[in-house]
């Protein structure tokens, strides 16, 4: 039996030639059918960069991304994403928003199916209220429960979910969290949840993977799983022992590798060219021989090196 | 002062001081007429009438209206080929207007699509259109002569419906109007985010549809944009074109009456150009801001 989705020994890297910078570095990942499996990492490691490969959007440069077996060629349907910043078309409402991926896969549908078909999605991420309203009419958290509904109204088989609560605040960004395990409790389709938040990651997913950022690109680290029952409440699980040591598991393990990692990168500051005037030595004439500042730059060079991070 | 403000009396009370003080100083400046009358050489009664002032052969505002009424109080009268109501002149003039931007939009709409999705478009063609784009008009008017010269449309009763300096003026309208709508329209194509692109690409959507429904909605606001501005400039080159072919019109009667020392005519011509193209901003400005999404 083949994984739903494999990816084995993927590299990839971005510019050209001698700029060229590799983001993901031998990247090795299976997910089974049914998983809930989170990717945590700092921001600026390559999660995003992952995802799109997931995805389609981008092609590995090394190594191979396959689902049932079958290389991953473009993007498709049958992994729906829902982006960070939602990605709703403004033109379009609520429901037009969802009609759009509905009538675009489902075209066998009759109209008032595929009317149904949306206002199901809809209802089920609690917005049948607000489906005629434009998505600048919501806020943050509505409109991701937009793209959230248009992504599942497309039933993907697999779901990903990339940085999506990122941009709310805290209070919102819980609620989504636990409306939409429950979504997944419900359905049980595959989901691979990109986010920088351990909490977020070991309230959701029942496997936590994360991106070790490295030298010569980020690459996924032992997964830590995540065995909690379900539903999972957050007010009793932040307070068990078992919670607060995967936590801390999962933040040393990012932090170890951010230390290896550390960018040696030196920058130049250019420190200010007038040298500081002592003001208590009285100095000859003040109107016409005015003495200019003394610059740094008539002395001999000065540079400063920098840790950055 | 409350008063005065929530009747926004503000708003009107100081654009019409500004239009007193404009007006008094063109009354300042125009001729006044004076008749003398005196007795000539030969021991008759003469009148004598001369203009005095700064720019003594320019009407005054009520000069300017004492002869300007017939063309007002009866704007779509039809007296002669060049004698017509001003409205029906204005007509005219938009109905040329209208046509030579029409086929400005049909044709700087795609050219400006393909401008703004292929970079190799972009790089072939935007020099030619950079140094195209600031010709006057005056100067497009001759080519479209020779363009479209022997061209000659009869209607059944063999009297001319469309000739050479119709088809002219059309193509000088369209080439001068096209440019802000090819601009806008390659940068509204350009500015279409990647994720409503992405959004397309996930849901496989075909080239057709991803043109009809991410990318035309997308840059919508900023081809509209572009067609408010090109429509200024078609009601801009539509006086300079009248008035070199003699085509009935706006700028046809403008010039007509300047040739005819009836100058009073051509401040009502300007006046009447300058606010119907006042009045055609403001229409597609209310339609641009419908289409605003974002």
């Amino acid at each position: 039996m083949s994984h739903i989705l494999e990816l084995s020994g993927v590299s990839k890297g971005f510019g050209r030639a001698h700029e060229r910078n590799t983001v993901l570095r031998d990247v090795n990942l299976t997910v089974e059918e049914g998983d809930f499996v989170s990717v945590i990492g700092y921001s600026g490691t390559g999660k995003s960069t992952l995802i799109n490969l997931i995805a389609g959007l981008l092609r590995p440069d090394a190594g191979s991304v396959s689902m049932d077996g079958q290389p991953i060629t473009g993007p498709g349907p049958e992994r729906g994403i829902v982006f960070q910043n939602y990605s709703l078309l403004p033109w379009l409402t609520v429901a037009g928003n969802v009609r759009l991926a509905v009538d675009q896969l489902f075209p066998g549908l009759s109209e008032s199916e595929r009317a149904a078909h949306a206002a199901k999605f809809i209802d089920m991420v609690k917005l049948t209220p607000a489906a005629g309203k434009y998505p600048k009419e919501l806020s943050g958290g509505m409109r991701q429960r937009v793209s959230v509904a248009r992504t599942l109204a497309a039933n993907p088989r697999i779901l990903l979910l990339d940085e999506p609560l990122s941009a709310l605040d805290a209070l919102t960004r819980a609620t989504l969290q636990d409306e939409i395990a429950e979504i997944w409790r419900n359905s049980r389709t595959t989901v691979i949840w990109i986010t920088n938040d351990p909490d977020e990651a070991l309230l959701v997913a029942d496997r936590v993977i994360p991106l070790l950022p490295g030298r010569e690109g980020a690459t996924l680290g032992e997964e830590i799983p995540v065995e909690m029952p379900r539903p999972r409440d957050r007010r009793v699980l932040v307070q068990t022992s078992g919670f607060k040591d995967l936590k801390l598991r999962i933040v040393n393990t990012l932090l170890a590798a951010k230390k290896d990692s550390a960018p040696t990168v030196t920058r130049k500051l250019a420190a200010p060219d007038i040298l500081p005037e002592d003001l208590s030595h009285p100095r000859e004439s003040h109107l016409f021989n005015r003495p200019g500042p003394r610059r740094r730059s008539q002395l001999a060079r000065e540079e400063m090196k920098v840790e950055a991070g | 002062m409350k008063l005065f403000h929530q009747l926004k009396l503000d708003a009107i009370l100081l654009p019409a001081i500004a239009l007193l003080i404009c007006v008094g100083g063109w009354a300042m400046i125009a001729g006044r007429s004076k008749t003398t009358t005196f007795v000539d050489d030969w021991g008759d009664k003469a009148t004598k009438t001369e203009r005095f002032g700064l720019a003594k052969n320019l009407p005054s505002p009520s000069e300017t209206w004492v002869a300007s009424k017939p063309y007002i109080v009866e704007p779509f009268a039809k007296r002669g080929e060049l004698d017509q109501g001003i409205l029906r002149f204005a007509w005219l003039s938009l109905k040329l207007v209208a046509q030579g931007y029409a086929i400005a939009l049909l044709i700087g709409t795609p050219v400006g699509f393909f401008l703004g999705l292929s970079k190799n478009f972009t790089r072939a063609f935007d020099p030619i259109i950079q140094i195209l784009r600031p010709v006057s008009p005056l100067a497009w008017l001759p080519l479209g002569m020779v363009l479209f010269s022997g061209l000659k449309v009869m209607d059944a009763s063999g009297r001319s419906v469309f000739g050479t300096s119709d088809a002219a003026a059309l193509f000088t309208i369209a080439i001068c109007a096209m440019w802000p709508t090819v601009l806008n329209t390659a940068v509204g194509v350009r500015a279409v985010p990647q994720d409503y692109l992405n959004v397309a690409k996930v849901l496989k959507l075909s080239k057709m549809k991803t043109l009809f429904k991410i990318l035309i909605p997308s840059a919508l606001p900023y081809m509209f944009t572009g067609f408010r501005l090109s429509l200024g400039i078609a009601w801009l080159v539509i006086v300079a074109v009248e008035m070199l072919i003699g085509k009935p019109g706006v700028g046809g009667f403008l010039w007509q009456q300047y040739n005819a020392n009836s100058y009073a005519h051509i401040i009502l011509s300007i006046l009447t150009i300058g606010l119907i193209g006042f009045i055609l901003d403001r229409a597609m400005s209310l339609i641009e801001g419908r289409f605003r999404t974002a």
